[in-house]
């Protein structure tokens, strides 16, 4: 059987922390002990059989997400990854990324996570301000993030952080201020995200019954354009609605998600979007595995890879997801992308006076068959695809 | 068949609330017309908004058979009737069927300005009046002070009001002896021509349409052939029976009798209200008084939300006129909503009561545009048009002149609360005629435009006088007013469904506050948005609700791809909901919050 041209993504979720958030809804648990044995024969069992269906698939990139993988020793790690690899051919290099919290235990297995294999990290520092810190719930403090990304860079080849802004009470000039720093102690990578509202989470409680709020929408857009104006300056400039790097330095994994790309996502509340094998229409699901820890353990363990639901996506639904992703990205969407994902040119899955309306305005440009939104289209991204989309 | 002498008809009438149907319930109780497990709380309001709202929207009518001390027994027929001034025409029919009223008062609160309305309507008819005084359990019952005020205010002797609980029972014995020997028997030959008055008429899903009527001389039988005099349609009557309040069939009907007929009319529409039944072979001469028919005076849009609810809606409507004469529509397109009815209601409660039963009845959404009334413009060509929608208003270079309704209203109201009812009225072009005391509190009366009361009048009179005042109108004339349509403009394109008729010295006023308004209304979007206000084509007042400025899903990972889809198709859908003007989209709730203020 032929290899595939596109690499696969391969999406592992470790789904514990050592506390919740308060403005987390990512599937995150809290448990006293982890059995990480027990868990590393499941990921290798899971890959085992999802490789089934994604045969001649080699890896191009594999993602340790969470939840805090960092937590899990170095060794449960590489014990992981040798399993992908003896599962998939690889697609050389591949990038292996790790999101880790920025406390001193995670620093001290830098090395270690090193060895085993993982190539990037990706920091959640959320904040350089000891007030802001404890405002998002984290247990590191301002010296502990810097320290991190020092640690970080020296053990790894590509490092980036996250920064949540929009917080309440933060002033446009004070986030830039923050930004400068933050730009000073990044290398080519930084996650630039606007603390969001997520529904269910304990900051949703308190700003439904107003202990605070949120930024107004132009304090937030005007911390939006600092991001933009601050990262370009400093040679990182937005790749992606939140995304900023340097030329080279952008991560390869999330590109599959935003260009659409095939990507297997197992562990616990992963979702996944690939073509399985043997469908001759060559039809995308969408998948999502069970969420708690323990069914997702008790269904590997039983023979399945966990998965709780599968949806095939109707064409018009790849047209969307595909618009909405690759819009997200400076360098757009080429049409030959939105056949192949869904069988729709633009004329078909875009509304022609909404597009006219949208160029006319200046929120997106469309070139020799390339639709891409404009940075003053990317800040406004939900209501141009609202108008775009027919 | 009785003789008249053991007949007695009466009306129940009162302000909303002091307690008619209860009354009528305790009457049907003690003359056993239902038995305690049958007689749920207010058997006569039929209808759930009824029962639900407390308001009597139609009349009703009982017969029920009493026997006095005396030991004789009397067929007393009892009518309900709604005591809304939206609703007197229903009172002034049942009064025509009628030799008597129980005029009821509550003796809590006293005479408010529909015991007025309604006790002048049955002084009017010759109606003998039999005041009572409800709620004497109450431990703030006054029966001295209201019997005082109905002689004061109303004008009638009240020396003999009867003092009863509707709750208790207190009393009830009494009223029920005064029928018999305060109020006359109903008059008429049984052997002249059948004469009987058309009261009421609706559709009944087993019986097709049911009529309403009151014998006056002859006797109207099963198997006769009947024929309305006004229509001269002619009929074969299949059933008469009458409501005990349980439809009981009956063999005929002699004079003084109420009951019903039925007899394969097909659409309610085809009885007169008023009409004279008589019997086909044998005809009387001349008809009996009819009663002027209800107008509908407030009209308004009625719109679906859902644009594919239109047929929906149509037959809903349909539906409803079934049992509903004053209440009439017709198609209507409008830009900013799309198809639907331009309706026309007898005034605002009964529009109330329609848009609630479309909702919950039909489980339909609707926008309703503001309620307006109907204009008579004057051309310059010598030539008047009926005026019911802002947007039918001629090209002001061709009106001669415009005239609007005024009504003349009575208020009662506690004299603390005075000060602020006056400033109302005065503020809504009101002129006052009169301003009398009735111990603590003062009857206003005034003129006011109709058009000043439809724009929330009774929400600013309850909120000025914490819910303590009384209000009843008759429309009156129409009189020329210096009036202009007032229209609303976003990105340049005229609202159609905002557009209002106003006082000239009124429309900047109103066209501010309607921008300032939707401005707050319509969500930021990614082109800026011109709001503006327009008399004829010059702009009076201007919004400009600025540019979106952000607008993003900060974070779109694995698990938030399927979540943000959805809310995409969501908004894809809502689109569907979208009025285009020019660049911009507006949703229509936009349009229905704009709408819900109308005023100053
Ligand atoms: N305490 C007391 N309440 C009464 C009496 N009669 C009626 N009510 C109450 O007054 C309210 C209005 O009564 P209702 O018969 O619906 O008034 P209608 O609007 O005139 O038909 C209801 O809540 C009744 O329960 C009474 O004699 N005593
Ligand atoms: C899976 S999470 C965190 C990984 C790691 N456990 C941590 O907290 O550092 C990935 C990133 O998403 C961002 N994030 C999570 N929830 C967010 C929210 N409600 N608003 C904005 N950003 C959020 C944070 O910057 C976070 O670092
Ligand atoms: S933000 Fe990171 S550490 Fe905090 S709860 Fe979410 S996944 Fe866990
Ligand atoms: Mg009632």
């Amino acid at each position: 059987m032929a290899v595939r041209a596109e690499p696969l993504a391969l999406y592992l979720h470790w789904p514990f922390c050592r506390f919740k958030c308060p403005y987390c809804d990512f599937n995150v648990h809290i448990r006293a002990a982890v059995d990480e044995a027990r868990w590393v024969r499941a990921f290798a069992a899971a890959m085992t059989r999802a490789a089934e269906e994604l045969p001649g698939r080699a890896l191009g990139s594999i993602y340790f997400g969470g939840g805090t993988p960092s937590l899990m020793a170095p060794e449960t790690l590489g014990a992981i990854l040798d399993a992908a690899f003896a599962t998939w051919p690889a697609d050389a290099p591949v990038e292996v990324t790790l999101e880790a919290n920025p406390g001193p235990a995670e620093a001290a297995r830098f090395a270690g996570f090193r060895a085993a294999g993982v190539t990037r990290l990706s920091l959640g520092v959320q904040a350089l301000d000891d007030d802001a810190l404890r405002f998002l719930g984290r247990d590191h403090d301002r010296a502990q993030a810097i320290r991190a990304i020092e640690a970080g860079q020296q053990a790894f080849e590509q490092v980036s952080f996250d920064l949540i802004y929009a917080r309440p009470g933060q002033e446009p000039e004070a986030w830039r201020r923050e930004l400068r720093e933050a730009l000073s102690l990044a290398r080519d990578h930084l996650s630039l995200y606007q603390l969001t509202i997520e529904r269910g989470t304990a900051f949703a409680a308190q700003v439904r019954r107003k202990a605070w709020s949120p930024p107004p929408e132009d304090t937030a857009a005007a911390q939006f354009e600092i991001a933009q104006e601050e990262t370009a300056a400093a040679g990182l400039p937005a790749y992606e609605i939140s995304n900023h790097a340097r030329e080279g330095a952008r991560s390869r994994h999330n590109f599959v998600y935003w260009r659409y790309g095939d990507y297997l996502g197992l562990g616990p509340g992963a979702h996944g979007r690939f073509i399985p094998a043997g469908d001759a229409a060559g039809v995308r699901v969408a998948t999502v595995a069970r969420r708690k820890p323990e069914a997702w353990l008790e269904a590997v363990e039983a023979g399945g890879i966990g998965e709780e639901e599968r949806v095939t996506l109707s064409a018009t639904e790849r047209a969307e997801e595909c618009l909405m992703l690759g819009l997200r990205l400076a360098e757009g969407v080429p049409e030959a992308r939105l056949r192949a994902a869904s069988g729709q040119g633009f004329d078909a899955a875009l509304d022609p006076a909404g597009l006219a309306r949208l160029r006319d305005g200046g929120f997106v440009t469309f070139q020799d068959g390339v639709l891409a939104a404009t940075p003053e289209g990317r800040q406004r991204l939900d209501a141009v695809l609202g108008a775009l989309l027919a | 068949m009785t003789d008249l002498a053991h007949i007695r008809n009466f009306a129940i009438i009162a302000h909303i609330d002091h307690g008619k149907s209860t009354l009528a319930d305790r009457l049907i109780q003690v003359c056993g017309g239902l038995t305690t497990r049958e007689l749920r709380e207010q058997v006569l309001d039929s209808m759930d908004i009824e029962r639900e709202r407390g308001i009597t929207i139609k009349a009703q009518t009982v017969r029920l058979a009493y026997t006095a001390k005396n030991g004789e027994t009397y067929q007393i027929n009892l009518m309900d009737t709604p005591g809304h001034v939206d609703f007197s025409y229903e009172v002034s029919r049942s009064l025509a069927a009628c030799e008597g009223a129980l005029l009821i008062v509550d003796a809590s609160q006293g005479v408010e300005a529909q015991t007025l309305a309604n006790a002048y309507l049955a002084i009017d008819a010759g109606l003998e009046i039999i005041p009572v005084l409800n709620k004497i359990d109450l431990p703030a019952a006054e029966p001295d002070r209201v019997r005082r005020e109905i002689e004061e205010v109303i004008g009638i002797d009240a020396s003999d009001a009867i003092s009863v609980s509707a709750k208790t029972g207190e009393g009830i014995a009494e009223v029920l002896e005064a029928l018999i020997h305060r109020l006359p028997p109903p008059k008429g030959e049984a052997d002249q021509p059948l004469r009987a008055l058309l009261i009421d008429s609706w559709y009944d899903t087993y019986l097709g349409v049911v009529t309403l009527l009151r014998v006056d001389e002859g006797v109207l039988q099963k198997g006769m052939k009947i024929r309305l005099m006004a229509t001269n349609a002619r009929y074969d009557v299949d059933e008469v029976g009458v409501f005990t309040p349980k439809k009981t069939p009956v063999a005929s009907l002699g004079p003084g009798e109420i009951g019903y007929l039925t007899c394969g009319i097909k659409h309610v529409a085809d009885t007169q209200i008023g009409d004279t039944v008589t019997e086909d072979r044998r005809r009387a001469e001349k008809p009996l008084p009819g009663f002027r028919p209800s107008l509908p005076v407030v009209f308004c849009g009625l719109f679906p939300v859902d644009a594919a609810a239109f047929e929906d809606l149509r037959e809903s409507l349909q539906k409803l006129a079934l049992n509903d004469s004053s209440f009439v529509f017709e198609a209507e397109t409008s830009a900013a909503l799309g198809f639907g009815f331009r309706c026309g209601f007898l005034g605002l409660l009964h529009l109330e009561i329609v848009q609630e039963r479309l909702s919950r009845e039909f489980d339909l959404d609707l926008i309703a545009t503001a309620p307006s009334v109907i204009y008579k413009v004057h051309m310059t060509d010598g030539s008047m048009v009926e005026m019911h929608n802002p947007a039918d208003m001629p090209d002001p270079v061709k009106i001669e002149g415009m005239e609007e309704p005024w009504i003349r209203a009575t208020i009662l109201v506690p004299a603390e609360y005075l000060g602020a009812i006056l400033t109302l009225c005065e503020d809504r072009r009101g002129e006052q005629i009169d301003l009398t005391w009735a111990g603590d509190r003062a009857m206003a009366q005034y003129r006011l435009p109709l058009n000043e009361v439809v724009y929330d009048f009774y929400d600013r009179l309850k909120s000025a006088s914490r819910g303590y005042a009384s209000f009843d109108y008759q429309i009156e004339d129409y009189r020329p007013g210096n009036l202009v349509k007032l229209s609303i403009m976003v990105n340049g394109e005229p609202v159609d469904a905002l557009a209002m008729i106003v006082p000239r010295n009124k429309a900047e006023g109103r066209g501010r506050a309607l921008c300032e308004r939707l401005k707050e209304l319509i969500p930021r979007q990614l082109f800026k948005i011109a709001i503006q206000a327009a008399i004829g084509g010059k702009v009076v007042a201007r919004e400009t609700l600025s540019a979106l400025r952000k607008d993003v899903t900060a974070k779109c990972y694995g698990g938030d791809i399927s979540r943000k889809r959805k809310l995409l198709e969501a908004q894809k859908r809502g689109k569907k909901r979208m009025r285009q003007f020019g660049q911009v989209e507006i949703p229509q709730s936009a349009f229905l919050e704009a709408l819900k203020l109308n005023d100053s």
